[in-house]
């Protein structure tokens, strides 16, 4: 057995009002990845940063052990001299810098009055060069798309002397391409000795890429499966971190009759709206009909969201070309208040951003999209929009004290039903939601397919766009591929499987 | 009350239990001076552009911590034409009124475009305002005064001596009519309130507990009560005051009940989700600006009258206290959050400061100093207070 490197013992944690670690035990294994699984808010990142010193010693019970001695951090400083460097979800990079200075920021190479570039980006590129990247060290951040971002942020961590490297969801945001290229790197550091901790909702990667996998269920460690011993694989980690197997992870939709084509778009192209000469979205064609779930998959920069935000009243792009048809009639629709009034509704992908006002109640976001149905001649009646938001908490099971709540201390789930509220209250023939389950746990997801299920039941289209191709492969009944901004294939739910899809996009790459 | 209850009340009303204790430590100091009639009517009377401007600026500030700095400047611009229209040109004074009412919207409208629909950041823009009006102002009175004679201008904007509404009863030393008024907003407040909780209890939504209704009605009636006894015993009430209920009114109505009013906030609290909400939100910033213009000539109006004159220094630091007052009273420097209510009583709270320190005789720069001193105090407590809810 090797040496074990890190050993959190009872680790206990408080809040005001909330145990969010109770007796939370880890043992990792020099040179072994260890994942750790959970739902959303069971206490992961808790945990993490209680390793890193985010939460400094004395504010927690129990005790750190790394390398053989007794820990006490006190601030993220003495936990990265020790070699453990945490890399967060929200990539921290400063888009007006280049990677060499994001790498050694607060680290500087030099003194403190002369800071030593020469050292600085010689250093940067043969971290570079680890992680496999080509560009230059000059370059600058904003230059780079999201994937080699991040493989920036794991060459800023090594520049530290990581021995233990925290990688918290590092393939949130990354297609599956550079998901796997980053995979990849993690094995072939874990071969050169390198120990990781990762934290991801995405199970196939964990039981691709882990060792050892810890479950967290409610601030507690329920198990830890090793591989080659237990039996790994989704079904058995979901069981763990729900604590019951979901037989079913998509809910059966009733027999739903579909009818005519309700939306159609055809020959849509859309230019960049900066970079002017370039196609966002490139002459694409498709239709949705009445009662029915249409996916478009493709990978991260394809065009989706896009295509979606430049259909929703021109809320994206510039030189829009191309013919709506609603209805069987042909419809212009100049800005996003027409695109509501012919009863469209884009629920973003970017709730935080895009979706919801996090500083004001659950009531006023429920009724923003549509306040003329809750006032007369612009009078807002408050105790009839104080019954819709109660009607509509209650219909999609939002959980929440009132409807007075202020969104921004909602779970991420909980959120999402709240964005999904304000659009159905629209009263939109055609929803298209953009990635509606993105960062939120299982049993939020299941909630979230029923919601859709309901819609199509109840005759409305919903065009669905998604990264996760068993999410699409579950819900749509008919599916476009998009890539570089190009329809590349259309499939049927008989025979849509994740190779075909995948196969689609590859083949039609031009490749870089 | 339980110990979460107590707490939840303090943040709620903050800054009125300041007011309260600031107000307690001022009459203790000037021997209860402070609270004579005359000065409850100085306040009022003195500060009646503060509530105007504030009200206009909080509505800026809601889109977004954006401030207007250039409504010293149009307060002095708009008074300089109107004074330069009645005395010099012998216009109409109502003709008068209405073009120093379209000029400042005018004003406003210009500055709204630039930064609504072109983009330029409000504070660079009305840091422009704030330089170009000073100068017409300069430009129009020629860098004289002009003294302002017309009677009928003068009362109606609450200057000079007869600056009160009449009394119909005439009782020696007691202002009936000022007394009745009280007594009728009290009552109107009192079925406003009862009817609100019938209505939800009848419709079966959450009402909140009685017990903490009553209390509320109960000490805002006895305020209102007592502040129109105070005024009573002078000489009633100020032409000012009837201006800033008007305004105050208006805007709340506005900003608490209406659709446009909730743009405000959405724009603050998060302009991207509100413009995907079909919500134009160039618009709602074009309208906070042009507003404030409309509200600096009314202002301006006031100021004037007050001071039967206008020259080219007037309105200097006005949008200092205007946005003080918002500050103060609650407005977050992000946007997104304030109330008119809130904002009146940060007014009063630097009102109070004033008036104070002033019957202390306080020297004028270290009123200043702790004026100051206040406005950052105030906005520290919101930065951290948010900090600590996240």
């Amino acid at each position: 057995m090797a040496k074990i490197l890190l050993e959190m013992k009872n680790i206990t944690k408080t809040f005001p009002g909330v145990k969010a670690l109770d007796n939370v035990n880890l043992q990792v294994e020099e040179g072994e990845i260890h994942a750790l699984v959970g739902e959303n808010g069971a206490g992961k990142s808790t945990l993490m940063n209680v390793l890193s010193g985010i939460y400094p010693y004395g504010t927690y019970e129990g005790d750190i052990i790394y390398n053989g001695e007794l820990c006490k951090f006190a601030k993220i400083k003495d936990s990265e001299e020790k070699g453990i460097v945490i890399i967060h979800q929200e990539l921290a990079l400063i888009p007006y810098m280049t990677i060499g200075e994001n790498m050694f920021l607060g680290n500087e190479r030099g003194k403190k009055a002369k800071i030593d570039w020469t050292e600085t980006y010689g250093q940067a590129d043969v971290h570079l060069k680890t992680v496999g990247l080509k560009e230059s060290s000059r370059t600058l951040i904003k230059d780079i798309g999201v994937g080699k971002q991040q493989l920036v942020e794991i060459a800023k961590a090594l520049a530290k002397n990581a021995k233990l490297l925290i990688l918290d969801e590092p393939t949130a945001s990354l297609n599956e391409t550079d998901s796997k290229a980053l995979l990849d790197l993690l094995l072939k550091f874990k071969e050169q000795g390198m120990t990781c901790i990762i934290i991801s909702h995405k199970l196939n990667e964990v039981a691709y890429v882990a060792d050892k996998i810890t479950v967290i269920r409610d601030g507690s460690t329920i198990e830890t499966l090793v591989k080659g011993k237990d039996e790994i694989n989704e079904d058995r980690i979901i069981r763990g971190m729900v604590g019951r197997e979901i037989a079913d992870r998509f809910p059966k939709r009733p027999d739903v009759k579909i009818g005519e084509v309700n939306l159609e778009i055809k020959d849509w192209t859309v230019h960049h709206p900066l970079y002017t000469e370039r196609k966002v979205v490139d002459d694409v064609s498709l239709y949705v009909r009445k009662g029915e779930v249409v996916g478009i998959s493709g990978l991260m920069g394809a065009g989706r969201t896009e295509l979606a935000m430049s259909v929703f009243g021109k809320s994206y792009g510039t030189n829009i070309s191309g013919k709506l048809i609603i209805n069987g009639k042909e419809v212009h629709l100049k800005n996003v208040r027409d695109a509501i009034d012919h009863k469209i509704a884009y629920v973003t992908e970017d709730r935080k951003g895009n979706g919801l006002i996090l500083s004001n109640p659950i009531k006023i976001n429920t009724t923003l999209a549509n306040l003329d149905a809750v006032s007369s001649h612009t009078v807002i009646d408050k105790d009839k929009e104080y019954a819709v938001a109660v009607d509509y908490k209650d219909k999609l099971k939002t959980k929440c004290p009132t409807v007075e709540q202020n969104v921004g201390n909602l779970s991420g789930g909980n959120q999402q039903k709240v964005l999904l509220a304000k659009w159905m209250f629209a009263d939109p023939d055609i929803l298209i939601l953009d990635e509606p389950t993105r960062g939120i746990d299982v049993g939020a997801k299941y909630e979230i397919y029923c919601i859709i299920n309901q819609l199509v039941a109840a005759g409305k289209s919903v065009i669905m766009i998604s990264s996760e191709l068993p999410e699409v492969l579950g819900m749509s009944d008919r599916i476009y591929v998009m890539n570089e901004g190009r329809i590349v294939g259309e499939v049927s739910k008989e025979e849509a499987t994740q190779e075909k899809i995948m196969s689609c996009i590859l083949k039609s790459s031009k490749g870089e | 009350m339980s110990k979460e209850n107590v707490m939840e009340f303090i943040k709620k009303y903050t800054m009125i239990i300041v007011l309260v204790l600031v107000t307690g430590f001022f009459a203790w100091k000037t021997g209860g001076k402070i609270l004579l009639p005359q000065n409850i009517n100085n306040l009022i009377a003195q500060n009646a552009y503060v509530f105007v401007l504030a009200t206009g600026m909080l509505l800026c500030i809601l889109t977004g911590g954006n401030i207007d700095l250039s409504v010293g400047s149009v307060v002095c611009f708009v008074g300089a034409v109107g004074a330069t229209l009645m005395e010099n040109k012998g216009v109409n004074v109502w003709v008068a009124i209405i073009v120093m009412l379209l000029v400042g919207l005018a004003i406003g409208a210009w500055q709204g475009f630039w930064i609504a629909f072109v983009h330029v950041p409000p504070f660079i823009t009305t840091l422009a305002g704030m330089l170009v009006f000073r100068g017409l102002s300069n430009v129009v009175l020629d860098g004289m005064t002009i003294s302002i004679k017309n009677e009928l201008f003068i009362n109606l904007f609450g200057g000079g001596a007869e600056c009160y509404i009449p009394d119909l009863f005439g009782m020696e030393g007691f202002n009936l009519t000022c007394m009745l008024a009280g007594v009728i907003a009290v009552t109107l407040f009192v079925i406003i309130q009862l009817k609100g909780y019938l209505t939800k209890k009848s419709k079966g939504y959450e009402t909140g507990s009685f017990s903490s209704l009553l209390i509320k009605t109960v000490v805002l009636s006895a305020v209102i009560l007592w502040f129109a006894f105070s005024l009573s015993k002078y000489k009633g009430i100020p032409t000012a005051l009837v201006w800033v209920l008007v305004i105050v009114l208006i805007y709340g109505y506005i900003t608490s009940m209406t659709t446009t009013g909730r743009y405000f906030y959405a724009v603050g609290g998060n302009e991207k989700a509100t413009k995907l909400s079909g919500i134009n939100t160039n618009k709602v910033y074009f309208l906070a600006y042009a507003n404030m213009g409309l509200l600096s000539a009314l202002a301006g109006m006031l100021t004037i009258a007050r001071m039967t004159s206008a020259q080219p220094t007037y309105g200097q630091n006005y949008e200092m206290d205007a946005i003080g007052s918002c500050f103060i009273g609650g407005a977050s420097a992000y946007g997104g959050t304030g109330t008119v209510p809130g904002v009146i009583v940060g007014a009063v709270l630097m009102g109070v400061i004033n008036l104070g320190m002033s019957i202390m005789g306080v020297d004028a720069n270290y009123q200043k100093v702790v004026k100051g001193l206040v406005l950052l105090a105030a906005v520290i407590f919101d930065v951290v207070s948010k900090k600590k809810s996240e």
